[in-house]
């Protein structure tokens, strides 16, 4: 096995009673990766999470950890560390004793202990300390000693459940660059759970979109948003229209397409699970949709419609622009809103067919 | 407004006089230089605390109940301990009723229980004396020990265990490095607790304990006798302090080093 199976999760599955809360993963994880697992709550990220650190025992299949099978050992003796969602800081020990919990068993000197802590605690910024209490932090410093007493272990993998959840969002954005600053500089192995896309989408070198107990695609971040492989995908990350299609013909990477109200169009495509009249979904990114008050036609596709509704998001707004035919309005999204473009008044959108996706509904 | 909060400091004066006047009549009375407990005072003595302290009687009945509280505080804490630890690790099977189960002896009416045992202990062909008391005290303790233990290990972080865990120890290491000291106020508050309610149960005692006399049968027997009666009150009087520094104590720990920042309250002491 290479550096690129670094971790090697095979068919692992996991029942709670009769509930499968992980269905049969198949995952392999690059050494020094920034990988994270993302779903909705309830999808089995954490499940798998805690199968990596040992505190659940898998139902079926194993897992593997730099060419070790670690699918029976205890989660004491795996080469993994964790960070809890709520940082579960001991509470009866300081600071300093907090983070050389896990280093009893090394049997080190005091001199390279207090190194080890000076160390540990300098990576997260927090010098000076030694002597604090759990309930005189802050949550983002409780977070930081929390990595830290992980870190100081040096394990090969560190295994992140959720740990920027607690804090405020200012802070999250703060601690996500950091987090992603001190996985480069350390070059350990971090798979990061999380429910939150964009946390997901700006420190991960790969994510993995998880729903009901099964991954649904692994691909890098830009990929993710750009190539969504499915429909929760899609719908997951980030904002996006889907419309109801129709295959009418395929020859090679060439699908002619029906898309509806919008007409019959030509796509490329690499996907050669398609077959002739099959009923599909093409997706559509709001940013990527030109918006006008004139009818001039700018692009390939040129379409009439009512502007149903606006939301302003500071840097963009989000305009619903009914057509006529389609049940659900289209989203359009821009930071160059007009005057003209007001409730209830007409507009004109403009798509290019590069930026149409083919999406299977299976 | 302020009509108002003067009639429910008024009301909050009576109830406390109502709670502890008659308590506090006994210390007074201990000092009295007079055997009846009437007044007005006639002079302030220390001769009853000095016969309390000179009784032999007394001092066994002391070693009796000191002998029964410390063993049933032990071992209902211990009971206690892992039930509570079960109750709040674990999904326990009918846990609602398994709960209720272990709460039950808290509403039974001691006298019940007292009759039961009674029965069965000499039904089985048994001597009455200190052996039955202190079973059943540990009957008698342990719900209140559970909510103690329990109320303490809810808000007890299951996370914190597994991180001990993650970082390297075993079950056993985890369990002394962090479940313990985690635990130990509680534990500690369980002892107290459970050894202040042996120490002046009667009822029990009273049916299940034969010759061998604790301390509240020993006051209730000493009662018959008005001159006896002084030295009775200076030892409630002393009893009264003793068991509220246990108690202030016992709460007082339970919440110190909480791993909440709220400090429990639920089922209290």
């Amino acid at each position: 096995m290479s550096d690129k199976e670094f971790i090697k999760i095979k068919n692992v599955s996991k029942n709670f009673e009769d509930v499968v809360a992980v269905d049969n993963i198949n995952v392999d994880i690059a050494r020094g990766e920034f990988f994270s697992l993302l779903g909705p709550s309830g999808c089995g990220k954490t499940t798998l999470l805690r199968i990596l650190a040992g505190f659940e025992y898998p139902s079926s299949g194993s897992v593997f950890i730099d060419n070790l099978d670690v699918t029976d050992i205890t989660p004491n003796l795996r080469p993994t560390n964790m960070v809890f969602q709520n940082y579960a800081i001991f509470p009866h020990i300081n600071v300093k004793r907090n983070i050389e919990f896990g280093l009893r068993k090394e049997k080190l000197s005091k001199d390279e202990l207090d190194e080890r802590v000076q160390n540990a605690l300098k990576m997260v910024q927090l010098e000076g300390y030694e002597d604090r209490f759990s309930n005189q932090l802050s949550g983002g410093q409780r977070q930081r000693i929390a990595l830290a007493r992980a870190l100081v272990k040096q394990p090969k993998v560190l295994l992140l459940d959720e740990p920027l959840g607690a804090l405020d969002k200012k802070l999250r954005e703060e601690m996500q660059l950091e987090l992603r600053n001190l996985q480069r500089s350390v070059g350990i192995t971090f798979i990061f759970v999380t429910h939150d896309q964009e946390e997901a989408m700006t420190m991960s070198d790969r994510v993995a979109v998880m729903n009901k107990g099964k991954i649904l695609q692994i691909s890098p971040p830009r990929d993710l948003y750009d190539n969504p492989k499915n429909l929760f995908v899609g719908d997951f990350i980030g904002q996006i229209n889907f419309l109801d299609t129709q295959i009418v013909k395929i020859e090679g990477n060439i699908a002619k397409v029906l898309i509806n109200k919008l007409g019959e169009h030509e796509l490329v495509t690499n996907n050669n699970n398609l077959s002739q009249n099959e009923s599909i979904v093409c997706a559509i990114r709001p940013e990527t949709i030109i918006i006008s008050k004139t009818n001039e036609k700018i692009s390939d596709i040129c379409i009439k419609g009512v502007i149903a509704n606006t939301s302003f998001y500071g840097n963009m707004t989000y305009i619903y622009v009914k057509i006529e035919g389609l049940s659900k309005p289209i989203m359009v999204s821009t930071s160059d809103v007009h005057d003209g473009l007001s409730h209830n008044s007409d507009c004109y959108l403009n798509i290019h067919l590069k930026d149409i996706r083919i999406i299977q509904k299976n | 407004m302020y009509n108002k909060n003067n009639i429910l400091f008024f009301y909050a004066i009576v109830y406390f006089a109502f709670l502890y006047l008659p308590v506090m009549l006994l210390p007074v009375f201990s000092f009295n230089d007079a055997i009846h407990m009437v007044f007005p005072l006639k002079g302030f003595t220390l001769k009853w605390y000095d016969q309390m302290i000179h009784s032999s009687r007394l001092h066994r009945a002391l070693m009796n109940s000191v002998k029964v509280g410390v063993i049933a505080s032990i071992f209902s804490t211990f009971i206690a301990l892992l039930a509570a630890k079960a109750f709040t690790k674990y999904k326990v099977k009918l846990r609602q009723l398994s709960y209720g189960a272990i709460l039950l002896p808290f509403v039974i009416p001691e006298i019940i229980i007292a009759v039961s045992l009674i029965v069965l202990w000499t039904g089985m062909g048994l001597q009455l004396g200190l052996v039955p008391v202190t079973i059943s005290h540990i009957l008698f303790c342990t719900p209140f020990c559970m909510l103690v233990l329990i109320s303490r290990m809810e808000g007890f972080d299951r996370n914190l265990e597994e991180a001990a865990m993650d970082l390297g120890e075993n079950a056993w290491g985890t369990f002394w490095r962090v479940t313990f000291p985690l635990a130990l106020p509680a534990i500690v508050a369980s002892l107290l607790l459970s050894f202040v309610i042996s120490f002046d149960e009667f009822i029990l005692a009273f049916f299940l304990s034969s010759q061998d006399q604790t301390l509240p049968l020993y006051m209730w027997g000493q009662l018959r006798f008005p001159k006896k009666l002084p030295h009775v009150l200076a030892l409630g009087a002393v009893i009264i302090v003793a068991t509220s520094i246990i108690v202030m104590l016992a709460y007082w720990l339970r919440n110190l080093g909480s791993p909440s920042d709220k400090k429990s309250n639920i089922g209290g002491i």
